[in-house]
């Protein structure tokens, strides 16, 4: 029981990353797409602060990197599902549809249609993304072996 | 670690947030600075079942993450729970002492009004204020008050008090600084008693 939690938790969070760190134009395109059900709002979308707090050092001790703005929004399907979105920036309707798809991917019926119309594209777009900016940084990459050492001899 | 809410149950709260607590903070300035008139707070409709949307109104209003909030053992542990941490983020205590706010349902029994923050000597203001959750605010026993804010007189009917709760009040509000500040809730209907209100009982 505790392990399916786990599971259920760690999905959760993988999701809700990618939700999170998407572009919000796509987030709020792809659930469009998606014909979403009727929510019921619970905690209408908003915009905040939250401390992001960093380990460094031998010990690990926390400090705080700095604040970031976030929105967050929670809704319901009417279903029983509650979904909660929260986004970066201070997009509403992102955090309204990111919570919108938390909620449909807790849903049996739904989940998987879901995974494969939305996560699974935002996963390859993001992966895409940062191949593109690994591949730009590598390109200007100075290997410093290469170097004639003249001051020998 | 703290415990992830259980949010199944959960009712929504004010639909925009920023608009609709101006507006009960309003209300209930006015019916706090005119005590024993019935002020009507038509929001928060969704509030949990059994507290009403006055009462749910002005908790949603009034407390924040700052205000330890003390419920009635009847209210304690269910949606209600939920839905104060979800929407205010309030602690909740369960020591009336230290609450900021206290929420009951009254029943016959006759809450110790002692048993509350009577506020301190330099800081009368942390005293906790008493939300009681009745069936009605007309029809009851009338009681006359007076008082800062009031005229002359006024009389108000709440029902559902419990016989010996005026005297109980008065004796707590004896020491003036000290004492609690009271309102009284039924449906979306509020009465606001601030603890300079002096009860006179009909028929002394």
């Amino acid at each position: 029981m505790i392990e399916t939690q786990l599971v259920d938790t760690l999905a959760r969070q993988g999701w809700m990353s990618v939700l999170a760190k998407a572009r919000p134009g796509r987030v709020i395109e792809l659930l469009r797409e998606l014909n979403p059900p009727k929510t019921e709002v619970l905690r209408s979308p908003e915009t905040g602060m939250v401390m992001v707090r960093g380990r460094a050092g031998s010990d690990g001790g926390a400090f705080n990197l700095g604040e970031m703005t976030v929105t967050r929004c929670v809704v319901r399907l009417g279903s029983g599902e509650t979904g909660v979105g929260y986004v970066a920036g201070r997009n509403k309707q992102h955090a309204h549809a990111a919570a919108v798809i938390d909620a449909m991917l807790q849903s049996p019926e739904l989940s998987d249609q879901v995974q494969s119309a939305v996560i699974a594209p935002l996963k390859a777009e993001k992966a895409s993304e940062s191949e593109a900016a690994a591949l730009k940084a590598a390109a200007t990459k100075v290997d410093f072996f290469t170097m004639v050492r003249d001051r020998e001899g | 670690m703290t415990t992830a809410l259980d949010l199944s149950n959960l009712r929504p709260g004010f639909q925009d947030p920023v608009r609709e607590a101006q507006a009960a903070f309003r209300l209930i300035l006015e019916a706090m600075s005119n005590p024993g008139s019935i002020k009507r707070l038509m929001l928060a409709t969704e509030a949990p079942e059994g507290v009403g949307s006055a009462a749910g109104a002005v908790l949603l209003t009034l407390a924040d993450m700052d205000t330890p909030v003390w419920l009635s053992p009847s209210l304690a542990g269910g949606d209600l729970s939920i839905w104060l941490r979800f929407h205010c983020n309030s602690p909740l205590t369960s020591d009336p002492s230290a609450a900021a706010f206290a929420l009951a349902i009254c029943d016959d029994t006759l809450l110790d009004l002692n048993q509350f923050n009577l506020g301190d000597a330099k800081y009368p203001d942390r005293a906790t204020t008493l939300i009681l959750v009745l069936p009605s605010l007309i029809g009851g026993a009338p009681v006359r008050l007076q008082g800062p804010g009031i005229e002359t007189e006024v009389t108000i009917a709440p029902c559902g008090l419990p016989a010996d709760f005026w005297s109980a009040r008065t004796e707590v509000n004896s020491k003036f600084q000290f004492g609690i500040d009271l309102m009284l809730c039924a449906g979306d209907e509020i009465i606001c008693l601030p603890r300079t209100t002096r009860t006179l009982e009909q028929g002394r």
